[in-house]
């Protein structure tokens, strides 16, 4: 009964984005129509059934209402509550209608709060966002409705993969889809922006919010996708160049170099071209990570082709979208002139080559993810892996990492390096020094770059602060610092666990003792353990840091029974200067079992330098919706004096 | 034409069929060469090899049994002094180009490496139109 409440509300709010879409759009013909009145109430409305059809799914994961065939076929009343709630986006069906939810919900907001651009640049925003929703409600509602009924109701639920029942990732899909989606109302106010001609800083200030918001979700999503990866595939990776994988770092690369670019054309009124296209390159990505995760292509391209109902779809919609976006563009692109020049030596000339860096890395991600799907459609199976994307996105991204180190300390417009030249000396003397001793460590080429960059950059981050009243610089520096000195951070860590992590793989029995680095880790006992759908074998180890004191990790073999699956739950001993990882494999035939231990120093400053990388976004955000809020304060001021002087 | 016919042979009998599900997992799946310096050499060349049972995973990260056989193959290869390039030959003759992520240059996968040249290309005319662009107003 409850899922035709769903049903229902979804085909309402699909009826009335039409409805926008079409009062938007006439609203935006020359003679300015009767029905452009209606397009915000219109946009809140659809926003509040779609979110009130999202929370009916919800509810019916709660209650494991087996008779909805989605429910049945991805959830189990066995199953932990959080996880049971977490499967309502763990699915296809689902996760689309939280695509369309979220987007909803984004344009709700946008009619209800953005008064700052000229009103016919909103209409014609809203309608764009709009007619991207229509599409996904065409896809859920023809292709993928999460509210199918099932008859007769089965007595039990196929479960949820065991992989998935995991905290970081119950949380990382609706992240991930946040960002892709703040990426559609990016998108939205460009293609509004093109209808109406304009662009500049305030059009650059109403969609600067949305990149950064949608950026910051994007680095959380990635973060935790990464760390998920680390602790639950059990062999201490955390990046695999997965397709899975690049179709989140994909609009995270364009996320950033649109970020950077509004932030000039806000600041400067320059870059608008460029801004407008950067809007249609990260929403495309976005389009394009859905299209590989949701179609089911990365699986097998055959399977594909046997079924492509629903990939399909999401191409054809993604060929709409994408190809009405640059065929605007193209007409429109010449009407709108560049804005202001600068010269090389400039923060714009900085940003400038920078975002054309990181369209290099993604262009290398691109064709890295596609060409082996391409070539399986015309019969050959290619990998394209690590030592492709490591080396060659290298090529891209140190003259990357080296501008981002002198950009932040040159001045707009016009500047010149010599000026800079004394204060760049510290970073490239940390740098070149960090180089020397890996390269008598005998470390690796990229590895050593790595720690060389990553050291040289967290000094190089921080120099905009240097000489200054540390209370009187503003949230938006603070921002671009921490953000920066998190990607030196990482940087760190990544190379760090690339050029020093030490393997230990063995065979033990409960008494021995293995050593791995500076680890004497002792294997104590084994038990069985049982959880709410899963049984395991549990072992415990005493772990001893060079002689300091011992700590206990407890990793498992688990075999989970609803669906049937064995995991390593990897067991962590954390130190301030990296980790140590324990896996628990099998039983050998002498009775022995597989131990692999990893030491691997300084690893978790890959996430921490995440995390800070989002929190100079999240910095960077509350600045400018301070001032936001202040300007609006200060015009209101000026217009309550003008009533009160009778003007 | 006899000698190649032996050669062939001793080839197959030297190597055992890979991928087993039966047998007891090979020696070396699970466990490191002594010599570090060897057991570097073969981590790095399967973290460039693909799992061809599981999805997006090299078989230094998989405990899929047939990724645990072929780590057993590397590590006694690299232990009897074979370069892991000529390694990844003889695997990729196995198993066709799917199984090295690092693609090789041929004549299916020239785009992959002409891509980065255009793409550096592209980046370098754009930087210049932008930056070379008059200082006006």
């Amino acid at each position: 009964m409850i899922a035709n409440i769903g049903l229902a509300a979804l085909w309402f709010a699909a009826g009335l984005a039409l409805l926008q879409f079409l009062a938007g759009a006439q609203g935006l013909t020359a003679k300015g129509g009767v029905l452009a009145a209606l397009v915000r109430p219109v946009a809140i409305m659809q926003g509040a059934l779609i979110g009130l059809s999202f929370i009916v799914l919800v509810v019916l994961f709660w209650i494991t209402d087996l008779s909805v065939l989605l429910v049945a076929k991805n959830s189990h009343s066995a199953k932990p509550l959080i996880y049971k709630l977490a499967g309502t986006w763990g699915n296809h069906e689902g996760s689309m209608l939280l695509w369309a939810t979220v987007m909803g919900l984004a344009g709700a907001f946008v009619a209800w709060i953005e008064r700052r651009l000229p009103e016919r640049t909103v209409l014609a925003t809203l309608a764009a966002q709009a007619f991207v929703s229509l599409g996904f409600y065409a896809f859920l509602l023809f292709a993928s409705n999460p509210f199918t009924r099932l008859d007769p109701v089965p007595a039990e639920g196929m479960g949820l993969n065991p992989l998935l029942q995991d905290p970081g990732l119950a949380f990382h899909p609706p992240t991930l889809y946040i960002g892709y989606v703040g990426l559609s109302v990016a998108f939205s106010f460009a293609v509004g922006a093109l209808l109406t001609r304009e662009v500049g800083p305030a059009f650059a200030r109403a969609m600067r919010p949305w990149v950064l918001a949608s950026w910051i979700f994007l680095t959380i999503g990635i973060t935790a996708g990464s760390y998920w990866a680390y602790y639950e595939l059990g062999w201490g990776g955390w990046w695999f160049w997965d397709p899975v994988e690049n179709a989140s770092l994909m609009p995270w690369l364009a996320a950033t170099a649109l970020l950077h670019s509004v932030s000039v054309l806000a600041a400067r009124d320059a870059l608008r071209t460029w801004t407008i296209m950067l809007g249609v390159v990260a929403f495309s990505m976005s389009m394009l990570g859905t299209f590989l995760v949701r179609s089911g292509i990365l699986t097998s391209v055959h399977a594909f082709a046997v079924d492509p109902t629903r990939g399909a779809f999401i191409l054809v919609l993604l060929a709409l979208y994408i190809g009405g976006a640059l065929c605007l563009f193209a007409i429109r692109a010449n009407t709108i002139n560049e804005g202001k020049q600068f010269t090389v030596a400039s923060r714009e000339g900085a940003l400038v080559f920078n975002n054309v860096m990181l369209s290099g890395i993604l262009g290398i991600v691109l064709i890295g993810t596609l060409y082996p799907l391409l070539a399986e459609t015309m019969g050959d199976k290619v990998s394209v892996g690590p030592p492709y994307f490591n080396s060659v996105g290298a090529v891209f991204t140190i003259p990357m990492l080296i501008v981002l180190a002198v950009g932040p300390m040159l001045r707009w417009r016009r500047d010149s390096f010599t000026r800079i030249r004394p204060v760049m000396v510290l970073p490239a003397l940390v740098a070149f020094g960090a180089a020397v001793i890996c390269a008598v460590a005998g470390v690796a080429l990229l590895p050593l770059l790595g720690v060389a960059l990553g050291m040289g950059l967290a000094f190089a981050s921080l120099l905009p602060l240097h000489g200054r009243k540390l209370r009187t610089v503003k949230l938006p520096v603070w921002g671009m610092v921490i953000a920066h000195f998190g990607i030196a951070v990482a940087l760190f860590g990544m190379a760090s666990d690339a050029a020093f992590t030490k393997e230990r793989l063995v065979a033990a029995k409960p008494g021995d003792t293995v050593a791995v680095g500076p680890w004497q880790v002792t294997f104590q006992t084994i038990a069985p353990v049982a959880g709410p759908n899963w049984t395991a074998m549990e072992a415990t180890l005493q772990a001893r840091h060079s002689g300091g004191s011992a700590k206990e990790l407890h990793p498992q073999a688990r075999t989970f029974w609803a669906p049937v699956q064995e995991t390593n739950e990897s067991a962590l001993a954390t130190r301030w200067n990296g980790q140590l990882y324990a896996v628990l494999g099998d039983q050998g035939e002498d009775g022995r079992w597989q131990l692999r231990l990893w030491w691997k120093p300084f690893v978790t400053l890959i996430w921490y330098g995440g995390l800070l990388i989002a929190l100079g976004g999240f910095l960077a955000m509350l600045g400018r919706l301070a001032s936001d809020l202040r300007r609006v304060v200060a015009k209101d001021k000026i217009a309550y004096r003008r009533m009160r002087q009778g003007r | 034409m006899i000698r190649l016919l032996l050669a062939t042979l001793a080839l197959t009998v030297a190597t055992p069929v890979l991928a087993d599900g039966t047998m007891p997992p090979a020696p070396y799946a699970y466990r490191q060469l002594d010599n570090p310096a060897q057991e570097a050499a073969a981590k790095e060349l399967m973290e460039t090899l693909r799992c061809l049972q599981c999805q997006g995973q090299s078989i230094a990260d998989s405990d899929a049994p047939i990724a645990g056989d072929m780590r057993h193959q590397v590590r006694e290869r690299i232990a009897a002094g074979e370069d892991p390039e000529a390694i990844r030959a003889w695997l990729i003759e196995r198993y066709g180009d799917y199984v090295s992520y690092a693609p090789q240059v041929t004549a299916k996968t020239w785009p992959l490496f002409a891509a980065p040249l255009v793409f550096l290309l592209l980046a370098g005319l754009l930087v210049r139109r932008r930056l070379t662009g008059k200082d006006a107003a």
